[in-house]
């Protein structure tokens, strides 16, 4: 379990070049650091209801990423807020 | 490197940032949906709501669409390509049912 | 060719004429879950943010969860995916996109717009927020505001709440909610009192 205010790093992994996947980690995010807002709750994890095989349930979390720092431009302080599953957070 | 996958990801549907979309307008103008388009979003949700296929399915689904014909299909026409393939692969309805019921139609 | 690449009008008379031999979805089912996708539409939302701007209590219960807060106003929310909703203040503008797919929160807002399928909003939100909203809706925020975009990836499904604008003193709920439009419920717009 991340507690908010956790810095975390989303993995930089890349399922999708390996074989047919179903990923709802944007591509954009892979490898960025953030800090974790709050736990969303458990749901089951889509990579595997994609699929239609067992899904156990994984913890959702809402983190927060300063948005320049994702691309290299844009307005400081601005940001992105984005779900995702705990098993694509690493803690910093 | 990073940088070079943000522009164009290795997932087509996977649009956020990419580079050859950044400059296009966006149609703001209202579209009212069409029959079509409301019959298909009623599927989906008879067969999520009877466990049939999820919403997770429809989306793998489409992104399984080649890049081309997915930004050519219009949004509904591609829940209902993805929702035929993946009721195809789950065996809840057969090519030969299909092509009966389009030699009939 | 392969059967899926059919033409779409054509397949989804073939895939009607099946799942109703079936016994998967009739006809009548068909027409009520379309009836059920249609009462649903922004003037739901307006409602929930016209409360939340004259009820403070309310509009605590909204944003602490928002399916049990639409359900207070009526609207069903059994079976939908968890509500979300973002609040706008004098420092921070939310912006609501599903780069992914389409993610909206159709429950209270109904169907997505057009343009929020779209790959260039989807592309440009998350990217340049900024620009896509001046250069597309003419939006500009306020010197000193910062911007929010949430990119809906998971189960939750997220609308904004706006600020209450200026001139809007003793209005009651409905004349409130007149003024809520979708786009103000994304965070492509803001509210005026008209």
């Amino acid at each position: 379990m991340f507690a908010p205010g956790t810095a975390v790093r989303v993995k930089d992994d890349w399922p999708e070049t390996r074989g047919p996947v179903h990923i709802r980690t944007p591509h954009y995010l892979r490898g960025m650091q953030g800090t974790v807002v709050r736990h969303l709750g458990s749901f089951r994890n889509p990579e595997d209801l994609a699929f239609a095989r067992p899904a156990p349930l994984r913890a959702l979390y809402h983190v927060r990423f300063d948005q320049p720092s994702v691309w290299h431009e844009g307005r400081a302080g601005d940001e992105l807020q984005v779900e995702i599953y705990e098993h694509w957070l690493e803690p910093l | 490197m990073a940088g070079m996958e943000k522009d164009t990801p290795h997932a087509m549907h996977d649009l956020g940032g990419v580079a050859k979309f950044m400059c296009e307008a966006v149609d703001i103008t209202p579209h009212a949906l069409t029959d079509f388009d409301k019959q298909v979003d009623a599927i989906r949700g008879i067969l999520g709501a009877k466990g049939i296929m999820t919403v997770d399915e429809l989306r793998r689904g489409i992104e399984a669409i080649p890049e081309a014909d997915y930004h050519r299909l219009s949004y509904y026409r591609r829940w209902v390509r993805s929702i035929t393939d993946i009721l195809l692969q789950k065996g809840v309805v057969t090519e030969a049912e299909l092509r009966s019921a389009l030699e009939a139609g | 060719m392969n059967i899926v690449e059919t033409d779409g009008e054509r397949l989804l008379l073939a895939l009607r004429g099946v799942l109703a031999a079936k016994g998967i979805a009739s006809a009548a089912e068909i027409a009520e879950r379309i009836a059920i996708t249609d009462s649903a539409s922004p003037g739901q939302g307006a409602r929930m943010v016209a409360k939340a701007w004259t009820d403070p209590a309310y509009r605590t219960r909204l944003l602490e969860d928002g399916s049990k807060a639409a359900e207070e106003l009526g609207i069903p929310m059994r079976g939908m995916p968890p509500l979300g909703v973002l609040e706008n203040t004098a420092e921070l503008h939310n912006l609501v996109v599903c780069t992914l797919c389409s993610c909206y929160p159709r429950a209270v807002l109904g169907y997505p717009p057009f343009w929020y399928k779209s790959a260039a909003y989807r592309a440009r939100a998350v990217r340049d927020p900024r620009g896509l909203l001046a250069e597309e809706w003419g939006t500009v925020l306020p010197e000193g505001v910062r911007l929010r975009v949430v990119d809906s990836t998971a189960d939750y499904r997220w609308m904004v709440l706006p600020q209450r604008p200026a001139g809007t003193e003793g209005w009651d709920e409905a004349r409130l909610a007149s003024i809520v439009r979708e786009g103000d419920m994304i965070g492509v717009t803001i509210p005026k009192a008209g």
